[in-house]
Parts: C-alpha cells; sequence; structure tokens
C-alpha cells in the first residue's frame, strides 16, 4: 500500500476546492541513479477522487507528472463535514486511498 | 506490462481470487478503496509526437482555443522537476482536459475527464527536461481546443 | 580531498568569478519571473510528508530505553514543541552548551531513547534512497513555529560568545580559494547564475534566507535540513565539512538565526 495523501477540501460559495498530494517517486523509467543504473519506470498512472459515492474527477498521468504529484480541482456543491475519497493506482499495481472531511 | 495488470485485475475481481501478486495487490486495492479504474491509455501516454498522442486520444483537428482555454504556466521555471500547470476553461460543457509537453520524451502528461458539475479548472504539475511549449487541450460540447505557451527551464545554479 | 571534490573545483572557480560578480539590475526581470516561480509552486510543499513522518517519530516508542520523544525538553520545557524553533539556539542547563535544534534532538535521542550518538550522527541527512530520523524530526519540529517570530536571546554569556564565535566563523576566509561565508553572502544583488545570494549581513535578507529553513528542495526531491545548507556551502567554500551538531555549526546556527530575529519563522519551505 502506498503511503498517505494530504488532502484538504474547502467550500466556498457552492465549490468545493480540492487539493491533493501524492506521495510518490514517479519515475520516469529513464533516469540513472548515482551508480549509472537505470531507474525502472514507476508512476501513478490514475486518481479518482470521490464525493459521496459519485465520481467527481477521474485522472490519468503520465512519466511527466512531477514527482509527489499535486493536484487541484473544483466541483459544484459539497457541503462542510460531507467526506471525500481520493484513490490513486501505479504502474505497479500498487494502491492508496484517503478521505478527507470538507471544511467550511 | 500495464495493460496486462489491468485485464488480471479485471480478471481478479470476476473470479473474486489473486492471480499473481501484482493482481493481488491491485485486488486487495480495490477492496480496501472499492474503487475500479478506467483502463490506462497506454498508447496516448506512450506517444513521442503530438500527432501520435492527438490520434491516440482519438482528436480530431483541433480549434484554436487561445480566447476560451486559461493555460497558466510560469515564463521561467527555476527547476523543471516541477513546473505548475493550471488550465481553466469559459467554454460549456469541458468534458476533458489534456496537458502535454512537446519535447518530453512521452510528450502526454495527464488527461482529465470531468464529470458534469466538476469545474473547468485543473492545476498539477509536470517535469519538463528543457524549454518546451506546455500545451492545453479542451473538449467541451463534443469539440477540442488547443493552446500552448511556452516555459524556459533554466539549469540549475551553483548550488548543487 | 578525493578526487571527485578536485573535479568539482574546476567548474566552481569559473561560476564564482562569472557568477558571483553579476550584478542584479541586468536581470530584474527574471528575478521576477522566478519569484513568480516561487509563488506558483508554493501551495502543496511535500516537505509536509516529511513533516508527518517526523511527527510520528516524535510519538513513537523507539531505542534501547523503549520511550517516545515526547518528554524531550527543547527549551520551552519537557515535550513542548510549539514555537521552539523560533528560540534555538539557546542555551541548556542540563548538557551546559549552547544548542541548535538538530544538536538538542540529538540530546534527546541519546539520554531519553538511548541511540547511541555515532548511530544517529552516521546518518543526519535524507538521501534518495533513505529518509534521515534526525532530520524529519527537526523538520516536524519546525513547523510547530510557523507563523511565529524569530526571537533567539544571546542574554545567557555562553550564548553570546556562541553568537561571537558564529560571526567569525561567518567572516573566516580560508580554504584553496580563501573563500568566507562572506565572500558570497556580505554583497547585496549578487548572484550565481539565477541563484540570488542572499546578503547576510541584512536584516531582511537574513530573514528570508532563515525562515524558511528546513526546506524541500525540488532538484533534489528531499527534504533538506538547516544544517545540510550549511554543510552544502562549507562544500561551495571548499572547506571540509564540519563534524554533526558540532560547536561550530551551533555558533554559526546562533550567529544567523540572530540576524534573522523579527523575522516571522515560515518554514519548512520550497526551494529550487
Ligand atoms: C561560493 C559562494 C558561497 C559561499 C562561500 C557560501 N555560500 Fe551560502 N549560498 C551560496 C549559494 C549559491 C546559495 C544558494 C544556493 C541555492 O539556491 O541552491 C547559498 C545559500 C545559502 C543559504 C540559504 C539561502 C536561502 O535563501 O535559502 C544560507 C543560509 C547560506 N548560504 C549560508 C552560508 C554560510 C553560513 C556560509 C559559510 C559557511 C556560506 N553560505 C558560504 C553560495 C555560497
Amino acid at each position: 500500500m502506498g503511503n498517505p495523501m494530504k488532502i484538504r477540501a474547502a467550500v466556498k460559495d457552492g465549490v468545493t476546492e480540492v487539493k491533493i498530494l501524492m506521495q510518490h517517486e514517479m519515475e520516469t523509467g529513464l533516469r540513472k541513479d548515482a551508480d549509472g543504473t537505470l531507474v525502472p519506470a514507476w508512476f501513478i498512472t490514475e486518481v479518482k477522487a470521490q464525493y459521496q459515492g459519485r465520481t467527481v474527477l477521474e485522472t490519468q498521468f503520465g512519466q511527466s507528472i512531477s514527482k509527489n504529484p499535486y493536484l487541484l480541482f473544483r466541483f459544484k456543491g459539497g457541503a462542510a463535514g460531507e467526506k471525500i475519497t481520493v484513490s490513486w493506482v501505479d504502474n505497479k499495481g500498487d494502491t492508496r486511498s484517503d478521505e478527507v472531511t470538507i471544511a467550511a | 506490462m500495464n495493460m496486462e495488470i489491468n485485464l488480471q485485475r479485471r480478471k481478479a475481481l470476476k473470479t473474486g481470487g489473486g492471480v499473481g501478486l501484482l493482481a493481488l495487490f491491485g485486488a486487495l486495492g480495490l477492496l480496501q478503496s472499492g474503487v475500479a479504474f478506467a483502463e490506462w491509455n497506454k498508447t496516448a501516454f506512450s506517444a513521442k509526437t503530438m500527432d501520435d498522442a492527438l490520434n491516440a486520444l482519438g482528436v480530431i483537428v483541433p480549434e484554436n482555443g487561445a480566447a476560451s482555454i486559461q493555460l497558466t504556466v510560469p515564463e521561467i521555471a527555476e527547476n523543471g522537476a516541477v513546473v505548475p500547470v493550471t488550465v481553466a476553461s469559459t467554454l460549456a460543457d469541458v468534458e476533458q482536459i489534456t496537458i502535454f509537453v512537446d519535447k518530453n520524451p512521452s510528450v502526454l502528461a495527464a488527461n482529465f475527464t470531468l464529470p458534469q458539475g466538476t469545474e473547468a479548472y485543473i492545476t498539477t504539475r509536470v517535469k519538463m527536461g528543457q524549454t518546451a511549449n506546455v500545451i492545453a487541450l479542451v473538449k467541451a460540447g463534443g469539440k477540442f481546443y488547443r493552446t500552448s505557451k511556452e516555459v524556459k527551464v533554466t539549469a540549475g545554479g551553483c548550488g548543487g | 580531498m578525493n578526487n571527485s571534490n578536485v573535479i568539482k573545483l574546476i567548474p566552481l572557480l569559473v561560476l564564482a568569478t562569472s557568477c558571483a560578480a553579476t550584478a542584479a539590475e541586468s536581470e530584474i526581470s527574471d528575478s521576477d519571473r522566478i519569484a513568480q516561480y516561487r509563488e506558483m509552486i508554493s501551495d502543496g510543499n511535500p516537505a509536509d510528508f516529511d513533516e508527518m513522518r517526523g511527527e510520528a517519530l516524535w510519538k513513537t516508542v523507539a531505542g534501547p530505553k523503549q520511550a517516545s520523544l515526547e518528554k524531550c525538553d527543547l527549551g520551552k520545557g519537557a515535550g513542548v514543541v510549539k514555537g521552539v524553533y523560533t528560540e534555538l539556539p539557546r542555551y541548556f542547563k542540563d548538557t551546559g552548551k549552547v544548542q541548535d535544534l538538530e544538536s538538542r534532538l540529538l540530546t534527546c535521542m541519546t539520554t531519553l531513547q538511548g541511540i547511541p550518538e555515532e548511530e544517529i550522527a552516521a546518518k543526519p541527512f535524507a538521501s534518495e534512497k533513505k529518509a534521515s530520523d534526525i532530520s524529519s524530526l527537526a523538520t516536524y519540529v519546525v513547523g510547530q513555529s510557523k507563523g511565529i517570530k524569530m526571537a533567539v536571546s544571546t542574554k545567557h554569556p555562553q550564548a553570546k560568545e556562541a553568537y561571537e564565535i558564529g560571526k567569525r566563523i561567518f567572516n573566516y576566509r580560508a580554504g584553496p580559494y580563501d573563500f568566507a561565508c562572506s565572500t558570497c553572502h556580505a554583497t547585496s544583488n549578487v548572484r550565481i547564475r539565477m541563484q540570488d545570494l542572499p546578503n547576510l549581513n541584512v536584516r531582511k535578507d537574513a530573514q528570508a534566507a532563515y525562515a524558511n529553513w528546513p526546506a524541500y528542495r525540488v532538484s533534489q526531491g528531499l527534504t533538506r535540513s538547516f544544517q545540510w545548507r550549511l554543510n552544502d556551502c562549507f562544500r561551495q567554500q571548499r572547506f571540509p565539512e564540519p563534524k554533526f551538531a558540532s560547536e561550530a555549526t551551533v555558533a554559526l546556527t546562533m550567529f544567523l538565526a540572530v540576524s534573522a530575529n523579527g523575522g516571522e519563522y515560515a518554514g519548512p519551505g520550497l526551494k529550487r
């Protein structure tokens, strides 16, 4: 199981803004380490955000996304105290899911 | 490789049992999060050129989106490892936002599917190996729009 | 000095002459653009993860003595973390020494947890392959001082002495290039390539430079401690790498921290 994400969500004027910071190496597969060996590709391929069981964002990532990926998006609705779940899967099949409570 | 994982995961789901280690991890993840992921678009994410990537995404010649897409990138990125990109659009019914870096080994960086109710406003961070164009593609009302901006990537300084 | 160091010397010499002398005026717009870039990445700092790691370590029972660090006294009483960083380094009665955050954490880890000092000092910094516990602990502690003004005291005679020694180290020229910290950091509006060099004798610069460390270093994908920052500058100065948590680095930190007094602590930061 992957490392925890840091997720913040806040609602303002009927729109919920979600900020996600994921912990992941996001190796391109093209980088060489200090010893000159090629570091195998290892990156998050998909991220999904759900609000009350409904998908609010579906994401596919490639090798060009920065280490420790950051994602910000907004959706209409959401109320303080409600929950949002964010999940990712990487190219090795590892996954992670975290939940956040919407702040006012 | 990845398609295989996805296929195996599906199979694992269907049979309810683990098929190999990877599938087991996948299945565990699914059980924990209850989330099923769509199939990762390997062809598009492996594309080396814009044309190939657009083809793989089924994009028919995009229209000029300079006015309808707000692409925010820094003029200079102090470090190519982290280049912030924000794509927003004033178009109605935006269904999809896609980000490319034209000089990266794989040009497609991220593809976002926005369900109804999700606003056309996304920020993420991409890696850039060198000064290049960041390209934003927006699909709205079944049509594609495209705009781009150059980001200068400076070499690291003396600080190491 | 090993071979790779000698090789690294050559480009430095070129840079030091060609970049250090470049006045900033000619490239003010680039500075603005870099400021804009930094602003754009300021939200979502991966240092948060190191902070989380450090917090867990702080609360986890470890070492031969099977204790957590929750009884560690960082200057404001056993277990107090809030705001402590803004008053460090300081004089500690129990050790009879002036200590900065890292040397104090070292004391707590050895006395409370019974972890041998050599074991901790052997991996004082995070690497690509392995995180460093003491470094993560420091990231956690500093995060609890965010928004609080730096207020380091030199009232205690030993604190005053450390400050004076630190000041001397800052201005001490030596090594193959006869460099001191002040060679690079005592003139305003100087840069090495794209990096503005803070004039650490100017309060505003000192505040900005000090108050953002430890920091997540984008170029390295790691959260770096203040001691690491100093060591890297000693390296640029072609000085030998100082011993971890040594009196010299504590004194230098004392000098820099006092120079930053009054500035709001803003770390853990995010650096190129
Ligand atoms: C050869 C020039 C040089 C010397 C000598 C030097 N530094 Fe630096 N210092 C730099 C550069 C360049 C940077 C910025 C590095 C970067 O951004 O990676 C820097 C950054 C710093 C910073 C962090 C500034 C910030 O805003 O993040 C501090 C603090 C610092 N130096 C202190 C010192 C001290 C103390 C010494 C003496 C032990 C010293 N430096 C010696 C070149 C030097």
